[in-house]
């Protein structure tokens, strides 16, 4: 099974998350992460799916979300040709006597630290999924208390844009 | 491709329709990706189109107006609290709105009514019960592409997610098994939503809307107009198939000796059946018509091998087995036609046109994709192949024929004397084929009857021959030949139903008898669950587990279904004897100003042949129990 990242332009109407999970549900397809957010157009979300899938596979899943009458475009964003990241959110275990070490730590992985109490720190970071769980077994040690996690967002690199081009073809 | 690479182009090309120039086009199918249909050239919305300025009404006046703009003439349905509103303007209504007994018979009516005339089929129920009891028939027309619209009322928006009476997510509930569905909760949202419904269940490849209308918004107060702005920008079916596609899949059969044409349900839902017949007099080759397209080609045709899959004939699954070019045509490699997939006709490049992409290469990868309508592609490969032959020759195909020819002749369809001394049931169907001729309609239940009246009844012409397909639905043929029969009155419409079908939703005969729809109904009666006793006797000892209905011979007879119908207004017969058969289906047939229901009680001992038993490849295809073909040495 390969990783593969799909940028899914879909109508903002209720509903549509629904039938985007209730889909992979029915068809048994595998989904890794999930991320849906507005776009720069009203009226138009963005989903970046992560799914676990081969080559035929993944075309059946494109396809059957292309029968989604809510799906308006769907673009396969190769690891090579787009920024891909997550974003994590870490309560870890830090008195007096080790807070240094776990800001240390954060620093090491350019994460920042959001929220301090007396015996904890909340880290925030964002990053390819392989630097995050870098971070989280370094700072494993210190005592994890919660973890939060984004599904992948990712944007194809250079200056064209996905919702540009269907919107002008739609 | 440094911008990302859209997976599939067919896809892309669906989806961003207008952009001849994509520039997002992969390599690997980027030739059938592109989009001629000039959509704007047609109105995305059905009927005349009459410009209707705007007006002030309610919600329910809009349903009904927007329904009657549509071209609507017909509507199944059954009234209740949450769609009370909308049936008040209704009753005014030039629309013939049919009552049926039970939700679930509107919706398999119009199914019957969408098969039989083309048209989108229609149907309207209430909020939760009333809804969830037009789930199978929702279900039923998913599986087999029915172009259908079902209206349901919805508790007030202000009450929906707090448990209402009545309340049901049908939305939710339908989700998987829709094409599309809609919750309008603003009356001013009824006529495009309305529009846009009629154009997704009847473009593209067709199937189920659902569109749920919340009771305030039938309530309340809108400005009509016509026609709406349909707004859909996810939806571009392409129609063309792409040249470039066509003319490879023409050089795949000017290459080919043991070419099939494999024509399913799809050339029947796009009227491509003129087409059909000249590709396949123009490429010689032999024509296999799955059970979704029996009429697609004339079974008396020469060219005609039969239906392939579990209980097809010798001559077409072994055509499909042997073949080296499937020229697949509306049709979806389904399991009862493939048998184990990977055995399936394993020496066969395959040509697959369908309208929906997500078809191509969902079971059996296509070595020529072509995403289009047949009733586009057939002729331009009928030309393309018609060119190719001019050019390369038209191929020998006499070996090929020899052999199916031989196999044609060694197996036909038949059947033995069942050992009990009651009459076959093959032979009641035979003769309601017989008698009735092509220019009938017929709708069977699910199970043995069924497989027979595909195998013993001639099939003519396409929309003679109504089933439940992919889904199965026990019950579909009472309610089915309803709505046939309202769509096509002047045909003779006959149900031919099994013992078990027939109890799940003879309600209907009501509807029939009292709406003046004079259906005729053969209940096949083996006194048992006949299908699921075949198994037993086969696979399970003959241990008759929950399989014995005890509406037959030497039985207690509950129900009896000759009381039964005349219960329900209807004309009623028995036949248990070969003699009167003839007799009894000719008193049935000068019968029109009210329904027939024919008790045939037949032999529970006879069973469908050929078959290939379940989990095993076509190759294993038995003509009788424990009886396999011997087939010829291939050169």
């Amino acid at each position: 099974m390969s990783r593969h990242t799909l940028s899914v332009l879909v109508e903002d109407k209720p509903g549509v998350l629904t039938r985007v999970a209730s889909l992979f549900a029915r068809r048994a397809f595998n989904i890794n992460s999930l991320a849906v957010g507005p776009t720069e157009v009203p009226g138009i979300s963005r989903m970046t799916v992560v799914v676990d899938a081969d080559g035929d596979l993944i075309e059946q899943v494109t396809k059957q979300l292309n029968k989604l009458i809510n799906v308006i475009k769907i673009v396969e964003l190769t690891p090579e040709s787009s920024v891909q990241r997550d974003h994590i959110l870490v309560k870890v275990r830090a008195d007096a006597a080790t807070r240094l070490q776990v800001t240390q730590a954060a620093d090491l992985f350019r994460a920042s630290v959001v929220d301090v109490s007396t015996d904890s720190v909340v880290i925030e970071a964002t990053g390819h999924p392989e630097k995050l769980t870098a971070l989280l077994s370094v700072l494993e040690p210190f005592g994890i208390r919660e973890i939060v996690q984004s599904g992948t967002l990712a944007v194809g690199r250079g200056s064209r844009s996905m919702s540009d081009r269907a919107l002008r073809s739609a | 491709m440094s911008k990302g690479s859209p997976i599939s182009p067919s896809l892309m090309a669906t989806k961003s329709a207008g952009a001849p120039k994509a520039p997002e086009r992969a390599d690997r199918t980027a030739d059938h990706a592109v989009v001629v249909a000039d959509l704007a050239a047609v109105s995305p919305v059905l009927g005349p189109n009459n410009v209707v300025p705007p007006t002030v009404m309610t919600g329910s006046q809009a349903i009904v107006r927007s329904l009657e703009e549509l071209g609507v003439d017909d509507i199944f349905g059954l009234p209740g609290g949450a769609i009370l509103p909308t049936y008040d303007p209704l009753m005014a209504s030039s629309m013939n709105h049919v009552l049926v007994r039970h939700e679930q018979g509107a919706g398999h009516a119009a199914q019957g009514y969408a098969m039989v005339t083309g048209r989108v089929g229609v149907c309207i129920a209430t909020s939760g019960p009333g809804a969830t009891n037009l789930v199978t028939a929702i279900m039923d027309a998913h599986m087999d592409s029915v172009p259908l619209v079902a209206i349901t009322g919805q508790v007030s928006s202000g009450v929906i997610g707090t448990d209402a009476f009545q309340e049901a997510d049908i939305v939710g509930i339908t989700m998987p098994i829709t094409k599309h569905s809609f919750l309008v909760t603003d009356p001013n949202d009824i006529p495009h939503v309305m529009a846009e419904a009629f154009h997704l269940a009847s473009t593209g490849r067709p199937g189920p809307v659902l569109v749920d209308v919340a009771k305030d918004a039938q309530v309340g107060q809108m400005t009509f107009s016509w026609p709406p702005r349909v707004d859909l920008p996810g939806y571009r079916p392409v129609t063309r198939g792409h040249n470039k596609q066509v003319r490879e899949a023409a050089k795949l059969i000017a290459a080919a000796r043991k070419p099939v044409l494999y024509v399913g349900g799809g050339v029947v839902k796009a009227h491509a059946s003129a087409e059909l017949l000249a590709l396949a007099e123009a490429t010689g080759a032999p024509v296999v018509t799955t059970l979704m397209a029996k009429g697609a080609f004339p079974d008396s045709h020469p060219q005609h091998m039969g239906m392939p899959g579990m209980h097809g004939t010798v001559s077409a699954v072994t055509a499909l087995q042997q073949s080296d070019l499937l020229i697949t045509l509306g049709a979806r490699f389904d399991d009862r036609v493939t048998g184990v997939l990977k055995t399936f006709a394993p020496m066969a490049k395959v040509i697959h046109a369908d309208i929906d992409p997500a078809e191509i290469s969902k079971n059996r990868t296509a070595d020529v994709p072509i995403v289009g309508s047949v009733k586009e592609i057939i002729p331009e490969l009928t030309d393309a192949v018609r060119t190719q032959f001019e050019a390369a020759g038209t191929p020998d195909l006499t070996t090929w024929w020899a052999f199916l020819n031989n196999l044609k002749g060694t197996y036909p369809l038949g059947w033995t004397e069942p050992d009990d001394g009651l009459t076959a049931p093959q032979k009641v169907i035979e003769r309601i084929g017989a008698l009735t001729g092509p220019e009938g309609i017929y709708v069977a239940g699910v199970g043995q009857h069924q497989m027979w009246a595909a195998q013993f009844i001639k099939y003519e012409r396409p929309h003679a021959w109504l089933n439940s397909g992919g889904a199965g639905t026990m019950g579909y043929a009472v309610p089915a030949a309803m709505g046939a029969k309202v769509g096509e009155p002047d045909r003779v419409v006959w149900a031919i139903d099994g013992d078990g079908c027939f109890q799940m939703t003879n309600q209907e005969l009501a509807t029939c008898a009292i709406n003046n729809i004079p259906i005729k109904v053969a209940v096949i009666n083996n006194s048992s669950l006949g299908m699921v006793r075949q198994w037993q006797t086969l696979f399970y000892e003959g241990r008759y587990s929950n399989t014995d209905l005890n509406t037959g011979h030497d039985t207690v007879r509950i129900p009896d279904f000759v009381k039964l119908g005349e219960a329900y207004g209807c004309a009623s017969f028995r036949c248990e004897r070969d003699e009167d058969i003839d007799a009894t289906i000719q008193k049935a047939l000068e019968i029109n100003d009210r329904p027939v229901v024919i008790d045939f009680v037949v032999s529970p001992n006879s069973m469908v042949w050929p078959m290939v038993p379940a989990g095993v490849s076509n190759d294993q295809i038995q003509v009788a129990r424990n009886m396999t073909p011997e087939w010829e040495e291939e050169d």
